[in-house]
């Protein structure tokens, strides 16, 4: 450890060991509440599941070592397959929330009056619970008294049971979690914009840059640092699923809606039983996945800092 | 400004545009819109079918009034309460110590434990979930709130730490080396120098993670059951279980249970979007 500046504590003898070595041990005075916090509740934590993942486990009795059993268990298990699926569909459907967070917020940025309010209604439902916007979006989809298909009635259309068909279902708990996902992508985009600068504007303008050109070329290498925390919180959310596909399917009809989150959750604690060995395992495939993104992302941060 | 202002666009546009807001927010709402028409409804609309017709009656206080005083509603609410209250002090206390660790000093493994706060933020849950359980029984802490209080502390001491350690770094740290060179001791430079910088770094991120830990289903889902110590959110299933079918008590249940981040994102707005969107600009 480095002190900052060495001229700033003066070695004398006569102060204390604390006195003399201040600058270097106050930092770990500061981080150890933290650090041990985080260590006993998050780290260690994941290096037991991993080891759990070894283990034939009840939860209650011994646990057995089975070695890579678990894992091989996971290769022919059709619901686990159809759960990866599922959250490959999330990934790629729920990134239509930055596109879409996008378009709204170049709608909205304007300056006539309301906009305020509008802005924030517009980004209410991100506020709300995922356990309510399951409940409002489970309702909004009734086979028969739900708005969704009074509104196709209306048109001429269905009627369609979104949450009952094995193949719509996972779309329609997407859409769901698109509705608060596209809110926090706009206002992520709407303060973007306000910091886009408007001599290059100006510039694009006069080059006669217009409409999409401007968009593309002039505002959205911009919008690089909005766009990189959208791509974030976006890749999160959607490997993080679970409160949605819990209150609007139970991972039903058929399993058809489950993803690694949820298929985890039901085999480690639910009525089909307690087998926490079988579920780290999932678990740890769920973090393996996640450990690429995670990777990614450290290492834009890291980039970064070092520019600096 | 992008796209053009609309005051320099043709009249025909202008009023287009101003009638499409209206419009888009009604669509954009549409959901909920629907669910608060349900909460106002009587019972008898919904078993002879006028799902989307008027209200025949408005039986608002009947609803509501149901909800408070005649569920465990206002239980689930208090444990929501006295969860996430003691979580917002809890984990802003020690990201406000761990940010100031890593904002001002430099020491070898500084990024790296930095790094360890940020990669754990991002951890999916269920890696945690089956130790973090086991644990937590083992503490007899399990369907407690202390157990969750705990667990959520240490949690969101990740993504707090984060928050507080980019906004120190944005702070003149002239000041800080002013204040050295005057021989202040370090522990007073953090609270008399770093701290009240700190407000808005405070305020945002006490309204985000209240709105987080009261949106929480998993944890509570996997730490408590029962009343006792049930939050809301994990209380509202129960909620929606007794009054099967009766949506105009679910609805009203329902936006009882959303209202207290609703308020918290309305009166503390600039604080709460600072929050969510630092680092979205250079």
């Amino acid at each position: 450890m480095t002190a900052i500046d060495p001229t700033i504590a003066p070695a004398k003898s006569e102060r204390g060991w604390y006195k003399r070595n201040e600058i270097a041990v106050t930092p770990w005075l500061f981080l150890a509440p933290a650090i041990l916090f985080f260590a006993f509740y998050v780290i260690w934590p994941i290096y037991q599941s991993i080891a759990i993942s070894f283990y034939d486990w009840d939860g209650l009795g011994e646990a057995r070592f089975i070695g890579m059993d678990n894992y091989v268990e996971l290769m022919d298990d059709s619901a686990f397959e159809v759960s990866l699926w599922n959250n490959l569909k999330w990934l790629l459907f729920y990134l239509l929330a930055i596109p879409g967070g996008l378009f709204i917020a170049l709608f909205l940025n304007q300056t006539v009056t309301g906009i305020r309010i509008y802005k924030s209604l517009f980004f209410f439902p991100f506020v709300l619970s995922q356990v309510v916007v399951g409940l409002v979006f489970s309702w909004f989809y009734l086979p028969n008294e739900g708005l969704l298909n009074n509104i196709l009635g209306f048109v001429g259309m269905g009627p369609i049971n979104v949450l009952g068909d094995p193949t719509m279902a996972t779309y329609g708990i997407i859409a769901a979690g698109l509705w608060p996902q596209t809110a926090y992508c706009m206002i992520l985009y709407l303060t973007g914009l306000n910091a886009v600068d408007p001599e290059q504007i100006e510039a694009g303008r006069l080059d006669g840059a217009k409409g999409w050109k401007m968009l593309w070329y002039i505002i959205i290498p911009q919008l690089k640092p909005a766009t990189f925390i959208a791509f974030v919180v976006t890749i999160i959310g959607a490997l993080r699923s679970f409160d949605l596909i819990s209150i609007m399917t139970n991972g039903g009809p058929f399993g058809q809606t489950r993803v690694l989150s949820f298929y985890m959750f039901e085999k480690a604690l639910s009525e089909y039983g307690f087998r926490m060995g079988y579920g780290a395992a999932i678990a740890v495939v769920l973090f393996l996945i996640m450990l690429v993104f995670i990777a990614y992302f450290l290492w834009s941060m890291w980039s970064e800092e070092k520019g600096r | 400004m992008f796209p053009t202002p609309i005051e320099k666009t043709p009249r025909s546009w202008q009023l287009t545009y101003q009638s499409l807001l209206p419009l888009a927010l009604v669509m954009w709402l549409l959901p909920l819109i629907a669910v608060a028409v349900f909460s106002v409804k009587p019972a008898v609309d919904f078993t002879q079918g006028n799902y989307w017709g008027l209200p025949s009656s408005f039986e608002m206080f009947n609803n509501y009034g149901q909800v408070f005083f005649n569920s465990d509603m206002p239980r689930y609410m208090l444990n929501s309460v006295l969860i996430t209250v003691p979580t917002v002090i809890g984990a802003v206390a020690l990201s406000c110590l761990a940010g100031f660790a890593l904002g001002i000093y430099k020491f070898k493994s500084n990024i790296w434990v930095f790094f360890m706060f940020v990669a754990g933020n991002f951890v999916p849950f269920q890696i945690l979930m089956v130790p973090v359980r086991d644990l937590t029984l083992d503490m007899g802490l399990y369907n407690t709130k202390t157990g969750l209080v705990l667990f959520h502390i240490a949690f969101q001491t990740g993504f707090c730490t984060l928050f507080m350690r980019n906004f120190i770094r944005a702070l003149p740290i002239e000041l800080v080396e002013a204040a050295r060179v005057e021989g202040i001791a370090e522990w007073k430079i953090f609270w008399y120098v770093v701290i009240p910088l700190m407000k808005p770094a405070i305020a945002a991120l006490s309204v985000l993670i209240f709105t987080f830990i009261w949106n929480d289903y998993f944890w509570a889902v996997v730490l408590t059951q029962g009343p006792e110590s049930q939050p809301v959110t994990a209380g509202i299933t129960s909620f929606n279980a007794q009054f099967r079918a009766a949506y105009h008590l679910m609805s009203a249940g329902s936006i009882v249970a959303a209202l207290p981040p609703v308020l918290m994102f309305f009166l503390m707005q600039k604080h709460f979007i600072a929050g969510l969107t630092l680092g979205a600009v250079k």
